[in-house]
């Protein structure tokens, strides 16, 4: 497929005000109207977005140096743990952590009302939260324990930093089990009680470029509501588009991001802290990357509608826990996103874990800013490894010491 | 007929094992639709009940002779809109279908006409925008 444009070409004419932009879910509608040769030949960029919870996600922060010095070995945000195992006044603050009086399961299904997304969320949002750290003391460290307030405003640098974000597809989950179960794919009634899916389908962002092609190291993307960018793949990154079902549909699989980007310019509109019962704390990340349509065969696969895009469907009751792959049919975004599933005969009610409402506002915010001119593409400074690569994750084995 | 309505029945312990809800079907012809019942520790009950049916007054005058105390279901169930980012979790499990995604918009829309106050929206909505009010 002939070359359409290039990144510097398309650069110049958002610096021009000349750029056409539409989001996937247009370009779904645009492309069944007139074609992928004249879409591609007539938009610039397609955007896309998400708005899920992601547990692999984070803040490294610098709190400052009080006078006397503290050499923090273990921080606490709103009691919340820290990761203080760096230099003197970093850390590092988990999505998913909690505090350690939290009752986490001893009555389950746990509430988890309070972890380290809540403290981001509260932290982006402008509000105080308290610091506590402690040290063994030093010469040059002399202070054992600081305990203060603290706003985003008051440190030094906090970077959202997400190890795993943006599953390029996900499972839709159930639950073959002849019991509640509490999942992070959320509550899974038995017997094929329900059917929770958590990806935005023909939005979602590596489900629009599934050979990675333009999302590479240093892509710009939208973060939380402010600019940020890719800064490697995301862990167990295991990018696959297998042919679908029905003509012309794929299966993607496992390809995910590492991003990162300033969170005092993020809104807390788009971090918000999750407690998902049973399960844990974490935080939902919006997070928009816009695709810059090079060519015809990146215009096609960015204009795949839902029900071109499949979702292995899984058991959380017995095959997920215990590691056992069984793919129990595969399922349409488009069938999922009605509402309804048939599964093994039966008719199952579906329901997102993500918001697919959030993940179109990503895209059509991104669409704004590029339109405006207030944000350029990036070029990537080196490619993620994709399907081709083959790349096969490795699993945990238990050897004798 | 008498409108549906949502009523809580709280009952002592030394009645809590009579069969009362099969006497509103079977002498008053009322139609039930129990929500949530509960018997606690101490052996006392609490049901929340939707009853409908044209002697729906003689049947509550039952319940309260037999030492059934009968109130109002003042509980009501309100989103927390600012909160709610729409991510739909909560709408497979709504029992009474009141929790919904509208399509093609995509947004989880709540009608509290339809909301019988069981409150597992309340643990199962990840940010916590359900709140139980009074």
């Amino acid at each position: 497929m002939g070359v359409c444009r290039t990144f510097d070409e398309i650069n110049e004419k958002i610096r021009q005000g000349k750029v056409v932009v539409v989001t996937a879910e247009e370009a779904v509608a645009m492309v069944r109207e007139v074609g992928v040769k004249e879409a591609a030949r007539q938009v610039d960029v397609v955007t896309t977005g998400t708005f899920g919870a992601m547990c692999s996600s984070g803040i490294y922060f610098n709190f400052g140096h009080s006078s006397p010095r503290i050499k923090a070995t273990h921080v606490w945000l709103n009691g919340v743990p820290a990761y203080g195992g760096v230099a003197a006044v970093d850390a590092f603050l988990g999505a998913t952590a909690l505090p350690e009086n939290d009752p986490l399961n001893s009555s389950h299904p746990g509430e988890f009302r309070y972890g380290g997304g809540h403290v981001i969320h509260d932290l982006v949002a402008g509000k105080p939260v308290r610091l506590r750290a402690i040290g063994y003391g030093t010469d040059c460290y002399p202070r054992r324990e600081i305990e203060t307030t603290v706003t985003i405003h008051d440190l030094n640098e906090v970077v959202l930093f997400n190890m795993r974000n943006a599953y390029q597809n996900y499972n839709c989950a159930v639950n073959l089990g002849s019991r509640t179960i509490y999942t992070y794919m959320g509550i899974l009634k038995p017997h094929l009680g329900n059917a929770h899916y958590s990806t935005s389908g023909q939005l979602s962002p590596l489900l629009k470029d599934p050979f990675l092609r333009t999302i590479g190291v240093g892509t710009r993307i939208f973060l939380g509501g402010g600019v940020g960018y890719v800064a490697w793949n995301g862990t167990q990154h295991a990018p696959r588009v297998e042919p679908g079902p029905v003509e012309g549909s794929i299966v993607a699989a496992g390809g995910t991001l590492s991003v990162l980007g300033d969170l005092k310019q993020m809104q807390p509109r788009w971090l918000v802290g999750a407690s998902i019962l049973g399960y844990g704390a974490t935080l939902f990340v919006g997070i928009g990357v816009p695709i810059p349509v090079l060519d015809e065969e990146i215009m096609y696969y960015a204009s795949l509608p839902d029900d071109k895009l499949f979702a292995p469907v899984v058991d959380y009751g017995e095959d997920y826990p215990a590691r056992r792959s069984r793919t129990l049919a595969l399922v349409s975004y488009a069938e999922l996103k009605s509402g309804k599933i048939t599964l093994m005969g039966k008719k199952v009610p579906t329901a997102p874990m993500s918001s697919y409402a959030g993940a179109r506002e990503i895209a059509t915010i991104l669409k704004e800013w590029i339109a405006k001119g207030t944000f350029l593409l990036t070029e990537p400074v080196q490619p993620l490894p994709g399907p081709q690569t083959q790349v096969v994750l490795n699993t945990l084995e238990i050897k004798e010491g | 007929m008498a409108p549906t309505s949502k009523i809580v029945l709280r009952f002592p312990a030394s009645i809590a094992d009579k069969p009362m809800i099969y006497y509103l079907v079977k002498d008053f012809g009322l139609m039930v639709n129990i929500i949530k019942a509960n018997i606690n520790p101490h052996k006392e009950g609490t049901m929340v009940l939707e009853l409908s049916g044209g002697r729906y007054q003689e049947g509550i005058e039952y319940l309260r002779r037999q030492g059934v105390i009968v109130q109002p279901l003042s509980e009501q169930i309100v989103r927390n809109e600012h909160r709610c980012i729409h991510c739909g979790a909560c709408t497979a499990i709504c029992p009474a279908g009141a929790l919904y995604i509208d399509r093609p918009s995509m947004e989880v829309r709540f009608d509290d006409d339809a909301c019988v106050v069981c409150q597992l929206c309340t643990r199962a909505c990840p940010v916590r925008a359900m709140e139980v009010s009074f």
